[in-house]
């Protein structure tokens, strides 16, 4: 069965999804990740989705319960390189993850990731500028 | 009915043609083609010279009741054709009609001295001229709408285009000035320019001035958050700027939540813009601090 690769980067895990989303594989990609979370105590999640040119409410969905777990998990979850077709989509739809950071691309997640590590404890969760 | 009896028209248009070529000319003249210097009498002649020999070889195959056929295609080719450069030299419709309409004095004419003695007959050639005559000059103006319709199908299109510029500001932030109305239309087109430009620019910040925008209603406020919603899904935030007092008081009365950082003028916006990604513009010879 196809699986996602998780990788370590650093204090963070980098999650690069290049194939279509299914029900299957996103239970699969959150059980793996909060287990690897876990495992390595990273402080966050880097989600690259500039593969994929269709995002629909599941796909959105689960962005927003794997921003929802690594938060539980003390983790920030920053989403990177939606394309601009997708995120006309998404707003159609309705959908605006709230509650989760975005970035251009994999480079300027990173450094949103280490800034927001380097916040203190209390500010940890709130969304807000970057 | 009229088909039955071959007509004498395409025959007696044939043996005068420059006599009803003449009239006609000066028909068209008298009617004012000519008048307002839009053409040349040369270009106008040639033309009247071209229709009238299509005209004559439609006529020759005996089809006088439809002009829809292949037989009269070269015809309708040459109509279409005048009638699309009198639309773009600005001619008026009925001035591109009556390019059409004022063949029937000399057909007429030329139809009462050959038929004079057969009352019969020249009621029904008269009848078989008018109407396709009639029927040819509808189609010009038909034509002639038709390629209105497309200039203002243009213009729309180049207003849409020219109303929704992105601006690179500075290093990693981009302008959006807004003039004019927000459609759903023309949302989805300043969504797609300004998304775009993010990813070519690698911008963090837009700031999105509505100066140019006349009122802000329910309407106009979800555009603007769906454009700030999908902005803030690539990763880039957004900075509402050039709100007018009237719109300010608007928005609180109406009830609308913007949910934006938004500032009275772009310089505000800017300056904010340029703190968030950590930029400092100094005056020359000055300390930077």
């Amino acid at each position: 069965m196809e699986q996602i690769p998780i990788l370590k980067v650093g204090r963070c895990l980098l999650v690069s999804i290049q194939i279509d989303m299914h029900d299957k594989l996103a239970m699969a990609l959150q059980d793996d990740l909060t287990q690897k979370l876990v495992e390595t105590r990273a402080r966050g999640v880097l989600i690259d989705i500039s593969a994929l040119d269709l995002v629909d409410s599941f796909i959105g969905r689960m962005l927003s319960n794997i921003a929802a777990m690594a938060r539980v998990l003390d983790a920030q979850t920053v989403v990177v390189g939606m394309r601009p077709q997708v995120a006309i989509t998404l707003v159609e739809l309705g959908l605006t993850l709230p509650g989760i950071q975005t970035a251009l691309d994999v480079d300027r997640g990173l450094a949103l990731i280490s800034k927001l590590m380097d916040e203190p404890e209390g500010d940890r969760g709130a969304r807000g500028a970057h | 009915m009229v088909a039955r009896a071959r007509s004498m028209i395409p025959t007696l248009l044939k043996t005068h043609e420059t006599m009803v070529l003449t009239s006609w000319m000066k028909s068209q003249v008298t009617a004012g083609s000519l008048r307002s210097g839009q053409m040349k009498e040369d270009e106008l002649k040639d033309q009247s010279e071209r229709f009238l020999r299509e005209f004559v070889h439609a006529l020759e195959s005996g089809e006088t009741n439809d002009i829809s056929g292949a037989t009269w295609s070269s015809v309708r080719d040459l109509l279409a054709e005048v009638s699309r450069s009198r639309a773009a030299q600005g001619f008026s419709p009925s001035q591109t009609a009556t390019f059409v309409f004022s063949l029937k004095e000399p057909v007429f004419t030329l139809l009462r001295d050959e038929i004079k003695d057969d009352a019969a007959k020249l009621a029904e050639e008269m009848w078989t001229a008018t109407t396709l005559v009639d029927k040819l000059g509808l189609y010009t103006t038909e034509v002639y709408q038709l390629r209105r319709d497309d200039i203002i199908k243009r213009q729309a299109q180049e207003l849409l285009e020219l109303s929704t510029p992105v601006v690179q500001l500075w290093d990693k932030i981009l302008a959006l000035p807004l003039i004019g109305t927000l459609d759903s239309e023309r949302t989805q087109t300043v969504m797609e320019n300004l998304l775009n430009s993010i990813v070519h620019s690698g911008a963090e910040i837009a700031i999105i001035d509505i100066t140019g925008v006349p009122t802000v209603d329910t309407l106009v406020a979800q555009h603007l958050i769906k454009t700030v919603s999908a902005a803030r899904l690539m990763g880039a935030d957004c900075i509402i700027s050039g709100i007018r007092p009237q719109i300010a008081q608007t928005i609180v009365h109406l009830g609308l939540q913007l949910d934006v950082i938004s500032k009275a003028t772009m310089a505000d916006a800017f300056a904010l813009a340029l703190r968030r990604t950590g930029q400092v513009v100094n005056r020359a010879q000055t300390k930077p601090t």
